[in-house]
């Protein structure tokens, strides 16, 4: 396509690919190629409808698109213009949904989705219950256009936010325009995006630069790379948005290095833009410049934090810099340049803010919270993956609604939210909306959208353990409340996990947590003691039974309680006996024990035995030293 | 080398210096050298120095800070375990302990034949999929029994991974 040359030509160019693209008629199956749909075989049921197609002589338009949310259900996939969705397809089913579905009419029930063996299945996409409940706006892209192709997302309004701020608004009125509709950092740390681009714009200097931050570095989020991976145009409009805005002519994209193919579409993405002059010099012939670039990340999740992240940028170590300078002023940026970094989603969200107007983002969500956040839903749901969902639903409706509740109709225990940084919620708090404040009133935060569900078969302790290992071992080094408070309480973690806590323990975690927090140079170590202090808040129970009793309610830390053969229940089959490998498992002439001295507790007889009756209980409290 | 500073920087070189080019192609540079030789060879690292200006203190900083490099060469299968919240949540280390039995070794260590070096990762990014785990390019995700041995099998006999084909 030859180079555009002003707006008017955007204009006109757009109109005609919405015209010409995504005809209503046309026979069509947009198919999922996200990395988990690719994982599951996305790409060897488009090898299978290809040659179907030919074979039949049918003409069939595949859209390859970006990840859909509903990960569990993969390889997912609509047709047009029935409107039919599949999931959990196969290869194998290709010739009947083509006979069916395509040339027929009619679904086929099969592939249909069903919220269990006994219900009837849906159809439509939007009936799900896992779909229903969603708004999607930064993800409005993911499922209908091909990342990799920038007509598309022309076609489907794209870049019209670019148009109108170029064609008839000031930088200052596209500025005003996303101060007004407050839009807040989706990273974490909720800062609203207007007030930084304002603090950007004041500073003086001829050079400055647009970033943003792809590192998603929170073990459990995938939203900022369902963005890169499958509408790379929208973080592309977005940061141009912006740089127009506040004056930037360079522009650095910083995603992480384990998101190759985030990487690869953002590339082609780059490049196309570039052919058709949406960026670099002069673009639309309006004199505004922007020059694109990506850098890779190299493995630290420090380096998702913003001067650890311009250290990486600038080829040193991932270690983060005092504040002030900050990011926006001189001195703070890359190479000492001014820089205004935001989160992948936070720039997915501002096209649709300068074409629609603030008034209309206002009218989602709450009042210090419009708009919607895309939430990474994992762990012991039914329904794992991506959503979007209007700031303000409430938790339980996340949870059971659109999670379809917990997996094995198990009890529901406690939610993470917020990744190794955040902290946990418990029953009681179920019916909190969510937003920015609302969680950080009770001790957590939304942080970037991690949510991970976990049922009455999670460890509390271990859990915490868990995060605080990651944050320990991804600690910079720098500041040593961080390098030494992380590593003290790792260890005593790990003692209450295997059976030898002591008295103090969780006071001595708790002293430490503080003092971590206000002694931490950068938001690591800030928010590392998190997971640790909300688990002991919430659950100091089950701290206390590690200790005290040395019993894990939830079974899951070996090592640990008195295992116990139930004779009533046992069954004497034996199996348990071939299982353990210490030899602790031993015969009277009607029944079998556990010899005490030599059970490991490794918990190996309580996994086979068929019907459960190995009982773990708890020690006789013991005197412990004070 | 130095065509790398204009190809990773672009436009944007304009406006910095050249040694503050020099640093902030490190990475890259990295990058580049650990794709081609599957690890960081002294003899690169020394090349880059000379290269770049850069003393060798510098490049060993910012070079062992990273995960993501290694300085002792590496199995010719790159299996990761996802140890990600989602992923220990469904059973990430008993995936990862059936690993070290089969081929006795522990994390972080490569097999004598150089077959295989097994790891963990951070997050891959697919909880949807839990438990997950990477051969290489590959991604395999709701891993059981099943697919253990098919990644075993894989790797012991140098194959490409392709998951159960029920077509036909």
């Amino acid at each position: 396509m030859a180079k555009l040359n002003s707006v008017t030509e955007l204009k006109e160019l757009k109109e005609r690919l919405q015209a010409e693209t995504f005809k209503p008629d046309t026979l069509r199956a947009r198919v999922c190629c996200g990395t988990a749909c690719t994982a599951t075989g996305a790409h060897k049921l488009i090898d299978r409808f290809e040659k179907e197609a030919e074979a039949t002589g049918t003409e069939l338009e595949i859209v390859k698109t970006g990840c859909q949310g509903i990960c569990q259900k993969g390889p997912v996939l609509k047709v047009e213009p029935m409107n039919i969705f599949y999931q959990r397809t196969k290869p194998k089913n290709v010739p009947w949904i083509m006979n069916y579905s395509m040339l027929g009419n009619m679904p086929f029930r099969q592939a249909l989705y069903r919220d269990n063996i006994h219900s009837e299945p849906i159809a439509e996409m939007d009936e799900i219950p896992f779909y229903k409940k969603q708004k999607r706006l930064a993800l409005r892209n993911n499922g209908v256009v091909d990342p990799c192709n920038i007509e598309h997302y022309l076609a489907v309004g794209g870049y019209g936010g670019l148009a109108r701020a170029l064609e008839s608004m000031t930088p200052d009125d596209v500025l005003d325009e996303v101060d007004k509709a407050n839009l807040r950092g989706r990273g974490g740390a909720g800062f609203p995006a207007g007030k930084k681009w304002r603090h950007v714009k004041s500073s003086i200097n001829d050079v400055k630069f647009v970033m943003a931050n792809g590192d998603e570095g929170d073990p459990g989020a995938f939203m900022d790379r369902s963005i890169m991976e499958g509408d790379p145009h929208s973080l592309l409009e977005g940061m141009a948005l912006s740089a127009y805005a506040i004056g930037a002519e360079y522009g650095i994209i910083y995603v992480r290095h384990e998101y190759p193919l985030a990487v690869k579409h953002l590339q082609i993405a780059i490049k196309q833009a570039e052919e058709l002059g949406l960026l670099g010099k002069n673009i639309l012939g309006t004199g505004f410049n922007l020059v694109m670039s990506i850098r890779e990340g190299a493995g630290a999740f420090v380096c998702g934090e913003s001067t650890a992240l311009i250290a990486s940028v600038e080829g040193e170590r991932g270690f983060p810099r005092p504040r002030p300078p900050r990011l926006s002023e001189n001195e703070g940026g890359p190479w000492g340049y001014p820089a205004n970094l935001n989160n992948i989603e936070t720039y997915a969200c501002v096209p649709v803010i300068v074409e629609d107007g603030a008034d209309k983002f206002l009218s989602v969500g709450t009042k210090n919270s419009p708009g919607t956040k895309v939430f990474a839903l994992t762990g012991k749901v039914k329904n794992t993956g991506l959503v979007e969902v209007p700031m303000g639903i409430t938790l339980r409706e996340i949870i059971y609604d659109i999670g379809g509740g917990i997996l094995d109709d198990k009890e529901f225990k406690a939610v993470q939210t917020g990744g190794p940084s955040g902290g946990c919620l418990t029953k009681e708090h179920l019916d909190l909306s969510v937003d920015f404040d609302s969680l950080r009133e009770v001790g957590s935060m939304m942080g970037s959208g991690g949510m991970v569900v976990m049922d009455e078969e999670t460890c509390m302790v271990d859990v915490a353990k868990f995060f605080l290992s990651f944050t320990q071992s991804e600690s910079c080094g720098k500041c040593p409340p961080c390098r030494i408070g992380t590593s003290a309480m790792l260890d005593i973690l790990e003692r209450i996990t295997s059976g030898q806590g002591e008295h103090g323990d969780i006071e001595k975690l708790e002293e430490l947590g503080e003092n971590i927090i206000a002694g931490a140079l950068c938001g690591l170590g800030n928010s590392a003691p998190n997971p640790v202090l909300t688990t002991i808040k919430y659950f100091r129970e089950e701290y206390e039974e590690h200790i005290y009793d040395k019993y894990c309610r939830a079974t899951a830390c070996s090592g640990l309680g008195k295992f116990r053969i139930e004779n009533p229940e046992c069954i004497l089959c034996g199996l348990c006996v071939d299982a353990c490998a210490f030899g602790a498992i031993r015969e009277t002439r009607k029944t079998f024990y556990i010899d005490q001295d030599y059970c490991e507790k490794c918990k190996a007889c309580v996994s086979v035995c068929p019907t459960e009756a190995i009982k773990v209980e708890k020690h006789k409290r013991q005197e412990v030293n004070k | 080398m130095s065509l790398m500073l204009n190809e990773v920087f672009g436009e944007i070189g304009d406006v910095l210096s050249e040694e503050q080019k020099q640093r902030g192609v490190l990475i890259h540079a990295f990058q580049q050298i650990q794709e081609e030789h599957n690890y960081l060879p002294q003899e690169e690292i020394e090349k880059l120095s000379t290269e770049f200006n850069l003393p060798m203190s510098f490049i060993f900083s910012t070079a062992t800070f990273y995960k993501q490099f290694y300085f002792t060469p590496r199995g010719k299968k790159i299996v990761r375990i996802c140890t990600g919240t989602a992923c220990h949540v469904r059973g990430a280390t008993t995936v990862l302990n059936g690993l070290e039995d089969e081929f006795d070794i522990k994390e972080g260590e490569t097999t004598e034949d150089l077959a295989m070096t097994l790891e963990t990762v951070g997050c891959i990014g697919c909880c949807g999929l839990a438990p997950v785990a990477t051969v290489n390019e590959d991604i395999v995700g709701e891993i059981d029994g099943k697919k253990m041995d098919l990644m075993v099998d894989a790797i012991k006999n140098d194959k490409s991974l392709t998951s159960d084909d029920d077509d036909e």
